[in-house]
């Protein structure tokens, strides 16, 4: 497992957990961003924010917080 | 007859406004939400002989009172309970909708579906099957394709029908048991049923919600809530580790199963959103791309106002001189003339180009490109302790900072909407520009592009600058976590578009129109009177008559700070006014040294008030120092007295060191 920020463009991966406070996942959740749910990278330029899709929509990440959002590569 | 309350609710990007638009026309208020400063919506719907009082609930993705605008949807739903909740559901990105659907149920809600974008969802390849989902959720559910107005009236009707529904409840299988268990003790307090839909209680309380732990604490229950609680609560986590995620994915569980039997997916198709994401926030191109756009707003705005500018100009300064030469007493005339006359021409002049900015800006909002800006601009801006969505805000400082600084407001973040706030002043706005156009055209001549663009650089640069020490001094820590939907790109909906553009216009015209209408009177009294009593209206034209006015007394008493730069009192006189509006200061000038406007160049140059070094001093001065009253009213609206007075001050401070810098290098290297 490991963070969301280094997965690469074009690649899906599964959510699995958050680390740090509750607050701000709160809101990643409602945005359908819950553990389990599969993200697709459509942008990582491994600087600033990254674009991903999930659930058909997409969102774009602070690099900061996609360092707290452990995934795992999609079997 | 009596009124019935109706709430509109959705994620953003829905489409929310375009049918609360296509219900209500034009019968709208708008006002503020009770003690904040979000925005609050109301309108009027007449259906079936019934009076309905829809009320647009702010855009959210969820109702866990996370922000202030959860707060505000969730508390409206809970304390005012209106008879039905339309909830707007982006068809095309119906999971997640969804999401928002089954809270608004757990509330016990009177729910209403709205499926919109139905025709974007087909583009995506999605079909989406309205009866199926209105079978599975168990509530009525509309298709909408509300930007062309499809679907608005059969929502009317399925609102009337369902007006005394009995909404479902949505059960939460591994939840049931713990739920029934606190609702047991939670039903002993007849106080809470009256109030409260019990199921909705119960599952806050699993998800450790502070304000209905709070309902809690004054229940006369609570003792018996809170033991039940902890039992369930240990229960419940050893089974699933944090109950929150685990109620968030039962809901999401059910939602997919929903949208497996309602939704069928055709072909995986590459969109127009897709193509046009691949250039707008591109590594490389975005910010490119970024530029140019924000440059064609601009040249738009301010090639297309430019005649309507010069037309009501024109208008003004006839209407005065017809009306004050019909006028026998002067001091009457002139105030009809120079005071209200030219002032509300001073303040309808503003109106084309902030119309067309904000026309230009609500069409790159719908369009969907804002939230790529946010996005590119990011990195930058997050380098100096800046939110991605500061730069819009900034941006539009460029044309007027009285509108930019209220669109900070979707800045959830308190710290961030502040500092973005404070810094705003230092983008320059339109209407220094005329006083940079003066100075350089008169000392610079040859070199005027360099040394204008200067300006904006150096203002672009403090501000920065700004926002960093602020950062690290002031609101210590990192700017808020960047999270935003990028929704897809849209057609333009002119309808939408001349809306906001219309309701920002009016807030303009009512907040830096009155102010601005104001201060030209009184700058107007201060001029043709003195400390001998009344001087002529004469005195606007003859700058001999004017060293005599109070005008003159003032810009004498502020000479001694002007001193280090050189400048006369005539500059200080022109600054006095620029406080009130920056424009007055190339008129001021005007008048002070007894010319028009188009040979001021020419006697600026021959008059021995400035040398090259201290007009570029000035001309800093003039970007930095004081922000124009109507942004200092719009600061102390939006962040407080408190920070317009920090505004005001570090302001003054900065011009005058920054001008003091610019005479002594000048000074020693010339």
């Amino acid at each position: 497992m490991f963070p969301l920020a280094f997965v690469g463009e074009g690649k899906r991966v599964v959510l699995k957990y958050f680390v740090g406070g509750h607050g701000i996942f709160r809101k990643l959740v409602d945005m359908g961003l819950n553990p389990g749910s599969e993200i697709f990278v459509v942008r990582n330029q491994m600087a600033g924010p990254l674009i991903i899709s999930v659930k058909g929509g997409q969102i774009a990440l602070g690099r900061g917080i996609a360092m707290k959002i452990y995934v795992e590569v999609k079997e | 007859m009596k009124e019935v309350v109706i709430a509109l609710i959705g994620n953003p990007n829905t489409g929310k406004s375009t049918i609360f638009n296509a219900l209500t026309g034009l019968r709208q208020h708008v006002g503020n939400w009770p003690g904040v400063t979000v925005e609050k919506k109301e309108g009027e719907l007449d259906h079936k002989g019934i009076k309905f009082r829809v009320v647009d609930l702010p855009g959210v993705y969820g109702l866990t009172a996370y922000s202030i605008d959860e707060k505000i949807a969730r508390n409206f739903i809970v304390q005012e309970k209106p008879k039905v909740v339309v909830d707007i559901i982006d068809a095309s990105n119906l999971e997640r909708n969804l999401y928002l659907a089954l809270q608004l149920l757990e509330i016990g809600a009177n729910v209403v579906i709205a499926l919109n974008k139905i025709d974007i969802a087909e583009e995506k390849g999605y079909n989406v099957n309205p009866e199926e989902l209105e079978e599975l959720l168990g509530v009525p559910v509309v298709p909408t394709i509300a930007s062309k107005g499809e679907g608005i009236d059969k929502l009317k009707e399925r609102i009337v029908k369902s007006l005394d529904r009995k909404p479902p409840i949505v059960e939460y299988p591994n939840f049931e048991p713990y739920i029934k268990k606190l609702i047991k003790v939670l039903e002993k307090d007849e106080k809470l049923i009256r109030q409260y839909n019990l199921r909705w209680l119960a599952i806050k309380l699993l998800e450790e919600d502070n304000d209905v732990r709070a309902i809690i604490e004054k229940s006369k229950m609570r003792d018996d809530v809170l033991k039940t609680l902890i039992d369930v609560v240990n229960d419940l986590h050893k089974k699933y580790g944090d109950i929150e995620l685990a109620l968030a994915d039962e809901r999401y569980r059910i939602i997919s199963e929903i949208a497996k039997k309602a939704v069928t997916k055709k072909e995986e198709r590459i969109t127009f959103t897709e193509m046009l994401d691949e250039v707008f926030t591109h590594k490389y191109l975005g910010i490119p791309v970024f530029f140019s756009l924000m440059w064609m707003a601009f040249k738009f705005t301010f090639d297309v106002s430019a005649p309507f500018s010069d037309i009501i100009d024109a208008f003004f300064g006839w209407l005065g001189d017809a009306v004050g030469s019909g006028i026998g007493n002067d001091a009457l005339a002139s105030l009809l003339r120079d005071g209200i006359i030219a002032g509300l021409g001073s303040v309808l002049v503003f109106l084309p180009p902030i119309a067309f900015l904000f026309l230009v800006f609500s069409w790159l909002e719908d369009s969907g490109y804002m939230a790529r800006a946010a996005f590119v601009m990011d990195r930058v801006m997050h380098r100096f302790g800046l939110h991605g969505k500061s730069v819009v805000p900034m941006i539009m400082g460029f044309g007027c900072n009285v509108p930019a600084i209220m669109a900070t407001r979707t800045l959830e973040d308190e710290k961030d909407r502040i500092l973005t706030i404070l810094i705003n002043p230092l983008m320059s706005c339109s209407a220094r520009l005329p006083v940079y156009a003066l100075f350089a055209g008169a000392f610079f001549m040859g070199r005027e592009g360099t040394v204008i663009t200067s300006m904006y650089i150096l203002g672009i640069l403090l501000a920065l600058i700004l926002a960093w020490l602020v950062r690290r001094f002031i609101f210590k820590g990192q700017p808020s976590h960047f999270v935003m939907e990028l929704p897809p790109y849209n057609k333009p909906n002119w309808r939408t578009i001349f809306g906001v553009t219309w309701t920002r216009t009016e807030k303009f015209l009512k907040k830096a129109g009155t102010i601005i209408f104001a201060t030209m009177i009184i700058v107007w009294l201060l001029s043709v009177t003195g400390p001998s009593g009344y001087l002529g209206s004469n005195a606007l034209e003859s700058g001999e008559l004017l060293a005599k006015s109070w005008v003159a007394t003032i810009g004498r008493a502020l000479e001694p700070i002007f001193k280090p730069f050189g400048w006369d009192w005539k500059a200080g006189v022109a600054l006095f006014f620029g406080f009130l509006a920056k424009e007055v200061v190339v008129g001021t000038m005007g008048i002070l040294y007894g010319v028009g406007e188009e040979s001021l160049p020419y006697a600026l140059a021959s008059s021995s008030a400035f040398t090259p070094v201290t007009a570029f001093a000035f001309m800093a001065f003039v970007l930095i120092y004081v922000p124009c009253v109507a942004t200092i009213g719009v600061i102390k609206q939006e962040a407080g007295t408190k920070w317009a007075l920090f505004a005001l001050l570090y302001e003054l401070l900065l011009a005058y060191l920054v001008a003091l810098v610019i005479v002594l290098i000048g000074g020693a290297l010339l």
